[in-house]
C-alpha cells in the first residue's frame, strides 16, 4: 500500500494505539494534519504550544500511558522545549512530533526552521530527525518504546516537510529488532547477590524508613508497596512526585518529606538507620545539605537508571530494577527489619508534637490558603485528580489534599514549571473523562497559561480552578520575607488586575469569586455542580501566608522551621 | 605487541584519566550527544579520536580519555550507556591498555638548528614524512607519553607547527576483561 509520510505518520500513531494528540498546526507539520481530518484519534487544538506539551504531560501522568504532542516548526517547536524539559526532569513518557523545513533546506535558515534536534538533544531522552518517509514507521514505534520503557522521558520526532509529501510503502515494524536500538537495553536482570545484601542491611536495621520517589508510580509498584510495607511495618514517606503511591489515611504513612515536608518525614529520614529509596533520586528539595541527610544511614537505592546510583548520596545496595520487581523479590526473602517498638514510638511522638497545622480561618475572610484546598478535598469525590502550578499553593496543595490512590496527584517537580496546572488538567480530563479534576492553582501561574481554558471550552473538557489568590508571587514574597529583610522586590500582582472572573467568563468558562467563608463553601459547591464547562474560582487568600514547615535553601534538614504556633516546643 | 610499561602521568595527561572506548551508531549527529553530554554534566573530555569501526560502516569507535577528578567514572559511563546511539562502553585503566597516539610536525629548518633537530628526532625515534629546503615534517606513532615527550623537545626550536590526534587504546593482551 502506498501512502504519503503524512498518512504514515498518523497510521503509526493509530497503530500505536494514541487516542488524543495536543497540537497546533503550521505549515511545515500542515501535511500531517490533512490526513488527521480522517483519523479516529481526537486531536485537541491548543491556544500556545506550550500548552499542548503540558496537556501531553497531564495525560500521561494521568493514564501511564505516553502523551503525544504535534506542532509545527521553529516558534512552534521552540514554544514545547519547555513542556519537554518539565517531562525530562521528572521522567513522563512523551511523544512529541515537530515539522521540520523540507530537507532541502534544512541549515539554510530558511522561514521558521531552527535545529530542534540540537536544542532538546539535553532535555530528550533521544530524538530523531527523520530523513525518508519509509522511516516514519520506525521512527514513531521506536519514540513510543523508548518513551515508555525503562526509565520513562520524552522523545522528539522531526519530520521535514518533503518527508511527509513523498510516498512510501506502508509497514510497520513487528519486532523490537525492526526498531533498529542496538543500543537500548531497558530489561535488567535482577542482581540477586545485591537482593541479598539488601536484605541483610533490613535484617540489621532497627529505623528503616521506605523513601517513595516517582518510581514507583511509574513502574505501576503501588501494590508491592503496600504489600512490602504491610507485610515489614515499615513507616513510609512518600516525595513530591509519589504523593498518592501510598494512601495518605495508611497508619504507616508519615507524609512528605523536603523543604517543605512534614516534620516526621523530613526528621524519620535524618534519623533512619537505613533508607530503602524506591525510585527516587536524592534530590535537593528533599535532601537539604547533603552532607548533613541521613547522616546515620545505610542506604538501599532502587532504580531502573543506574546514572542514579551514587550520583548525590552513596548507595550501600545499588539494586537497578524496576521498584515492583524489586520489592516482590525483597518480599520473597522476607526481608524483614528487627524490632521497630522504640522507633515507631519515636515517631508518633513527633507525630503528636509537630502535625502539619494552619491558622484558623476567620469568618470575614481573606481565606487561609490551606483552608480552602482542605474544604475543596473535603467536598471532592474519591479519586478526583489534582494538578497545580509551582509554589506556595503546590506545596499547600501537596500537604492538605489527602491523595489515596496512584496517579491523582499531577505537578510539576524537578523542572519547578509554573503555569504547568491549567494545561495539565486539561490533559488530565482528556485522558480520564469519568474523573473529576481540580487545578489548585496560585494568581501568578494561573496568568503564564491561562488561555488554555478556550481550548477547554471549545474542546468541552469540564475542568475546575481554583485560583489562590494571593496577589503575589507568593513563594518568591515569602523567601523575600524570610531571608531578605522583608524587602520586597518585584513579586506584587494585584488581586484585582487581571478581574479573573470576567477573564473566565470572557473564555466561555463559569467565572466565580470567594472572598469568605461562607462564599468559600457555596463557590465549592456551585463548581462541583457544573460538570459541562470549565470552572474558574477566584479565591481571596491572605497575602502573608506561609508554607511551613521549611527548610531554608542550602540549610540542614535538622534545622527545619515549623509552624509559628509549634516553636519553641521540645523536639 | 610487546607490552609497554605504563608510563605514568606527563603534563598533558590528567592525574586520574580512564580510557572509554565507545561504540555508537554510525549517524548523524551522534558525537554532538556525546560532546553535549560531557559538557551539560561538566566531564572534561582531554582527547577523543573517532572512527568507523572495524569494517561496518553501522558503528563507529569513540575513543575518549576521561578526566576521572572531574566526575566519579561510574557516573561518566552511566550517563554515556543512557544515550540511546551509545552501543557498547569498554572502561580501560591506563594500567590495562595499550595505548597509541599519532603526531605530526612541521619544523623551519637552517643550518644552524638541522643537527641537533636530527638528534631530537632520532632520540624520539620519529621520522621525517615530507622535506623542502627550508622545512620538515616529521612523525611519531607511539605512546600518548612518548608523543608528550617530543612535543617537549620540540619547544627549544621556533615556528613548529605540531598536530596530535589523541589516542586509541585496546586492552591489553593477557589482562583480565575490562569491567
Amino acid at each position: 500500500m502506498q501512502l504519503t509520510g503524512a498518512e504514515a505518520l498518523i497510521k503509526s500513531l493509530e497503530q500505536q494505539g494514541v487516542d488524543s494528540v495536543f497540537g497546533l498546526p503550521g505549515g511545515a507539520i500542515l501535511p500531517v494534519y490533512d490526513p488527521l481530518l480522517d483519523s479516529s484519534i481526537r486531536h485537541i487544538l491548543v491556544r500556545h504550544e506550550q500548552g499542548a506539551g503540558h496537556m501531553a504531560e497531564g495525560y500521561a501522568m494521568a493514564t501511564g500511558r505516553a502523551g503525544v504532542a504535534m506542532v509545527t516548526s521553529g516558534p512552534g517547536a521552540t514554544n514545547i522545549v519547555t513542556p519537554i524539559g518539565n517531562a525530562h526532569m521528572d521522567s513522563t513518557p512523551l511523544v512529541v512530533i515537530t515539522g521540520q523545513v523540507a530537507t532541502g533546506s534544512i541549515g539554510t535558515d530558511a522561514f521558521q526552521e531552527c535545529d530542534i534536534t540540537g536544542i532538546t538533544m539535553g532535555i530528550t531522552k533521544h530524538n530523531f530527525l527523520v530523513q525518508s518517509a519509509q522511516e516514519i514507521p520506525r521512527a514513531v514505534a521506536a519514540a513510543f518504546h523508548l518513551a515508555t520503557t525503562g526509565r520513562p522521558g520524552p522523545v522528539l520526532i522531526d519530520v521535514p516537510k518533503d518527508v511527509t509529501q513523498s510516498m512510501m510503502d506502508w509497514w510497520y515494524p513487528s519486532t523490537i529488532e525492526e526498531y533498529d536500538l542496538p543500543g537500548y537495553r531497558p530489561e535488567i536482570a535482577l542482581d540477586e547477590d545485591a537482593v541479598d545484601r539488601a536484605v541483610q542491611l533490613i535484617a540489621e536495621s532497627e529505623r528503616p524508613v521506605l523513601y517513595v520517589g516517582g518510581g514507583t508510580l511509574k513502574s505501576n509498584a503501588t501494590n508491592e508497596l503496600l504489600a512490602f510495607a504491610e507485610r515489614t511495618g515499615m513507616p513510609v514517606v512518600t516525595t513530591l512526585m509519589a504523593r498518592g503511591a501510598f494512601p495518605d489515611s495508611h497508619e504507616q504513612h508519615l507524609g512528605m518529606p523536603g523543604m517543605h515536608g512534614v516534620y516526621t518525614a523530613v526528621t524519620a529520614l535524618q534519623r533512619a538507620d537505613l533508607l530503602i529509596s524506591l525510585g527516587a533520586r536524592f534530590d535537593d528539595r528533599v535532601t537539604g545539605k547533603i552532607s548533613a541527610f541521613a547522616a546515620g544511614a545505610k542506604v538501599i537505592h532502587v532504580d531502573i537508571d543506574r546514572a542514579e546510583f551514587n550520583k548525590v548520596r552513596h548507595a550501600d545496595v545499588a539494586l537497578q530494577s524496576n521498584v515492583g520487581a524489586a520489592l516482590r523479590a525483597l518480599d520473597a526473602q522476607g526481608a524483614t527489619p528487627a524490632s521497630m517498638d522504640a522507633w515507631w514510638r519515636e515517631i508518633r511522638s513527633w507525630q503528636e508534637t509537630y502535625p502539619l497545622v494552619y491558622d484558623e480561618p476567620t469568618l470575614e475572610g481573606p481565606l487561609r490558603p490551606q483552608h480552602v484546598i482542605a474544604s475543596i478535598a473535603e467536598k471532592a469525590e474519591p479519586g478526583t485528580i489534582v494538578t497545580s502550578g509551582v509554589g506556595q499553593h503546590q506545596m499547600w496543595a501537596a500537604q492538605f489534599w489527602d491523595f489515596e490512590e496512584p496517579r491523582t496527584w499531577i505537578n510539576s517537580g524537578g523542572a519547578g514549571t509554573m503555569g504547568f496546572g491549567v494545561p495539565a488538567a486539561i490533559g488530565a480530563k482528556v485522558g480520564r473523562p469519568d474523573r473529576t479534576v481540580w487545578c489548585i492553582d496560585g494568581d501568578g501561574c494561573f496568568q503564564m497559561t491561562a488561555q488554555e481554558l478556550v481550548t477547554a471550552r471549545a474542546e468541552g473538557i469540564p475542568i475546575k480552578v481554583a485560583i489562590l489568590n494571593n496577589a503575589y508571587l507568593g513563594m518568591v514574597r515569602q523567601w523575600q520575607e524570610m531571608f531578605y529583610e522583608e524587602r520586597y522586590s518585584e513579586v506584587y500582582l494585584s488581586a484585582d488586575l487581571p478581574d479573573y472572573v470576567k477573564w473566565a467568563e470572557a473564555m466561555g468558562c463559569v467565572g466565580l469569586r470567594a472572598t469568605n467563608l461562607k462564599e468559600m463553601d457555596d463557590v465549592i459547591d456551585e463548581a462541583n455542580k457544573i460538570n459541562d464547562v470549565p470552572v474558574v474560582i477566584d479565591f481571596r487568600t491572605d497575602s502573608s501566608e506561609k508554607v511551613f514547615p521549611m527548610v531554608a535553601s542550602g540549610a540542614s534538614n535538622d534545622d527545619i522551621i515549623v509552624h509559628p504556633s509549634q516553636q519553641g516546643r521540645a523536639r | 605487541m610487546s607490552p609497554e610499561p605504563f608510563l605514568g602521568t606527563t603534563s598533558r595527561t590528567p592525574v586520574r584519566h580512564h580510557i572509554l572506548s565507545v561504540l555508537v551508531e554510525n549517524k548523524a549527529g551522534v558525537l554532538a550527544r556525546i560532546a553535549g553530554l560531557f559538557a551539560r554534566r561538566g566531564f572534561n573530555i582531554y582527547s577523543l579520536a573517532v572512527a568507523p569501526a572495524e569494517s561496518h560502516a553501522r558503528f563507529s569507535r569513540v575513543t575518549i580519555v576521561v578526566d576521572a577528578e572531574s566526575a566519579p567514572l561510574e557516573q561518566i559511563v552511566g550517563q554515556l550507556d543512557k544515550l540511546v546511539n551509545v552501543v557498547a562502553i569498554t572502561d580501560l585503566a591506563p594500567a590495562d591498555a595499550v595505548e597509541r597516539e599519532l603526531l605530526l610536525a612541521t619544523i623551519q629548518t637552517n643550518t644552524a638548528n638541522r643537527t641537533s633537530l636530527l638528534d631530537t628526532l632520532a632520540n624520539a625515534g620519529a621520522a621525517i614524512v615530507d622535506v623542502d629546503p627550508g622545512a620538515v615534517t616529521v612523525m611519531l606513532a607511539g605512546t600518548p607519553a612518548s608523543c608528550d615527550q617530543l612535543e617537549r623537545a620540540l619547544e627549544s626550536f621556533s615556528d613548529v607547527e605540531l598536530h596530535r590526534t589523541g589516542r586509541v587504546a585496546l586492552p591489553r593482551l593477557g589482562e583480565a576483561a575490562p569491567q
